[in-house]
């Protein structure tokens, strides 16, 4: 830290123009090139910078799987919920041969729903620090924006949800079912969820430089989201209201889409299962094109003031 | 005005819910020069330019940038022009290249050239030898240099410069306005800047627009706004109390006004050095006793004061303006 401040300082004092540097400059300044007309040029930069500034700084997915890995040791593992009741009952319940199975699922739409919200903070913190401007005064897409924004969300999450995965695994999850289908289709789900739920969150934080604004929608959004859903407990032990505000929301589908293909839950009972796969996949489309494309429009319109 | 101007503006507005924070400006800006808007904190500066770069839209007036109307093809317009903004943009977490080779990809510059241009505009600007390191890490001169590197990143042919030096220690400035000259020597680049500090305006400016309450008060040469003023002012001692002779010291070509005190006569003139050679003559010529002769040149501080009705340093700023320029002016004394 030394070190830079003395040599900053340097820097600044030295002040003189070289004359061969800017002959040299010069030469490749006047070779002015075709810039692109590509509408979806840029695009990839402003994700990869997210995703780049992400992997330097490991800390953070450390910090956020801290808390599903907790969820998973505590709630999965130690006291295995599946031990206070008899197992026909519980399979028939949750669908899953033991708690932590039923749990790991639940966990993969967690991460996914964490990182998705915070998708929107990074927003505000462009617009905070000025980089939001930089590149709104470029020629690139405002839509590339706010899906570059999505997909960094997106890619990071399913990053994270695989690790949870392999955790869950490694916690004893019920691995009869899993395959190249049920996994990769698991994931196809998992990021539908992710883009749709990014895109919401991007959507909400395009017109906002103020971050504790966006913490409290966070936190206003992400509890009910996760516990108005099935991905701690089955349905079918929640009362009449909260069963009927389960079904609107898009996590729960995902999770039971996700239980269908990984755990085999259909096969085990109907009891626990919330949709055919078939509306689970349909909903969770629907949800990711509809809300990404208000989020592309909405772009068009609030970024520019 | 010329055929050739770059940037020709009319009645340009912009009204925030009550306030008027750009009322009806008409500017043209001529192809190759430095032109500078200079105003108080508040003054309208910033919403102009970022009206002019498509970031925000205009509430009324029309305005084009090399024939390219802003309303109609701001796509176009972003790719024709550099902004290098008030406050700093980088990416504290990226290398200075990685943010300037960012932009490039902002801007669609194919890699196979964004890559050396950005090594070569670090070069330019001195920022080699800390283009791998992480922009956290250097002091606000350096990222003043970094942001006006990147403005420079798309070959533009007009950049605008946000206060380019605020908060800058006085030998940093100096040295981004060798910059910015470089910039209209070399390149024949047009330049628009923004500046608060009347000294800025005067030593970089071909001509400068005082901006005041979202109006253009005056437009003109740092000299045909000085001369505004009414000219130099020379002030003459006497020995003693003899006869009044401001009539005649008036009758001397190019003196506009004459005061007498006691044993001072204070002289406005156009051109100070020749009046004052006559007026020297002439009262010894009435067997007065020149005590002494001052010269005074008027500064655009003066010229500031007249026009508005103000001095520039009695600043109204509201409390996001203030914060967002400490926060600015914080991380450049880093
Ligand atoms: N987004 C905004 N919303 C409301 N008022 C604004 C906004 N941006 C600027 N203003 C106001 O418009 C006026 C001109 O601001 P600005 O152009 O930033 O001045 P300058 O750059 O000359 O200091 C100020 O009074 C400022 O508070
Ligand atoms: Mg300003």
């Amino acid at each position: 830290m030394t070190e830079d401040l003395s040599r900053s300082t340097v820097t600044t004092q030295e002040q003189v123009i070289d004359e061969e540097k800017r002959r040299e400059a010069e030469r490749t300044f006047r070779a002015a090139p075709q810039l692109s007309k590509s509408p979806l040029h840029g695009l990839w930069a402003l994700t990869n910078r997210d995703l780049v500034k992400w992997y330097k700084n490991p800390i953070q997915l450390v910090i956020s799987l801290v808390q599903p890995v907790v969820w998973l040791g505590l709630f999965g593992s130690a006291f295995n919920l599946g031990n206070f009741v008899p197992k026909t009952e519980f399979e028939a319940t949750f669908g899953a041969t033991n708690y932590i199975s039923y749990l790991g699922a639940g966990m993969l739409a967690f991460i996914i729903l964490f990182t998705a919200a915070f998708s929107g903070m990074s927003v505000v913190w462009d617009r905070r620090f000025g980089f939001m401007n930089k590149a709104l005064s470029t020629p690139v897409g405002r839509g590339s924006i706010v899906v570059g924004k999505i997909m960094q969300s997106t890619i990071r999450s399913l990053i994270q949800a695989a690790i949870v995965l392999v955790i869950a695994v490694v916690l004893s999850m019920d691995t009869t079912h899993f395959g190249v289908l049920t996994v990769g289709g698991s994931f196809v789900m998992l990021f539908l969820m992710s883009f749709g739920l990014s895109s919401l969150f991007v959507m909400l934080a395009l017109r906002s430089s103020d971050w504790q604004t966006q913490m409290a929608i966070i936190n206003l959004l992400n509890l009910p989201l996760l516990f108005a859903s099935n991905a701690m407990l089955p349905v079918a032990i929640m009362p009449g209201w909260l069963q009927s505000v389960v079904r609107y929301n898009p996590v729960s589908y995902a999770v039971d889409g996700v239980r269908q293909m990984l755990l085999g839950s259909a096969s085990i009972t109907n009891y626990s299962v919330l949709a055919p796969l078939w509306v689970d996949f349909g909903v969770l489309v629907v949800f990711a094109a509809l809300l990404s494309i208000l989020g592309i429009i909405l772009s068009w319109r609030l970024l520019t003031k | 005005m010329s055929q050739q101007a770059i940037v020709k503006v009319q009645g340009l507005t912009k009204v925030f819910g009550q306030l008027k924070a750009v009322d009806g400006v008409s500017f043209e800006v001529e192809e190759g020069e430095i032109f500078g808007f200079l105003g108080p904190n508040g003054a309208g500066k910033t919403t102009t330019i970022n009206m002019l770069t498509t970031l925000l839209r205009a509430s009324g007036g029309t305005a084009t940038i090399d024939g390219l109307d802003i309303h109609k093809h701001p796509n176009e317009v972003r790719r024709t022009v550099g902004v290098v903004p008030q406050e700093y943009t980088a990416d504290e977490d990226l290398t200075g290249i990685q943010n300037i080779i960012l932009c490039a990809d902002l801007y669609g510059l194919p890699r196979s050239n964004s890559k050396p241009h950005a090594v070569e505009l670090l070069k330019l600007v001195g920022l080699e030898d800390a283009a791998e390191r992480k922009v956290s890490t250097y002091s606000g001169g350096m990222r003043r240099r970094l942001e006006l590197a990147s403005g420079l990143i798309n070959y533009p042919k007009l950049l605008f410069l946000d206060e380019p030096t605020l908060g800058l220690d006085v030998q940093t400035r100096t040295a981004v306005w060798d910059y910015i000259r470089m910039l209209k020597v070399e390149y024949k680049m047009t330049l628009f800047l923004t500046t608060h500090y009347l000294e800025e305006a005067d030593s970089l400016c071909d001509r400068i627009a005082i901006i005041d309450h979202g109006h253009i008060v005056k437009i003109g040469t740092p000299g045909e706004l000085k001369a505004s003023i009414g000219g130099d002012v020379i002030v003459v001692g006497v020995a003693e109390t003899g006869p009044d002779i401001s009539a005649d010291i008036k009758s001397i070509p190019l003196v506009k006004d004459v005061k007498k005190t006691d044993h001072e006569y204070r002289i406005k003139s156009e051109v100070g050095e020749e009046s004052s050679i006559q007026i020297i003559d002439l009262v010894r010529s009435r067997g007065l006793h020149v005590t002494k002769i001052s010269l005074t040149k008027p500064t655009l501080d003066e010229a500031y004061l007249e026009l508005t009705g103000r001095s520039i340093r009695d600043e109204e700023t509201n409390k996001m303006d203030m914060f967002k320029q400490r926060v600015t002016m914080m991380r450049a004394r880093r």
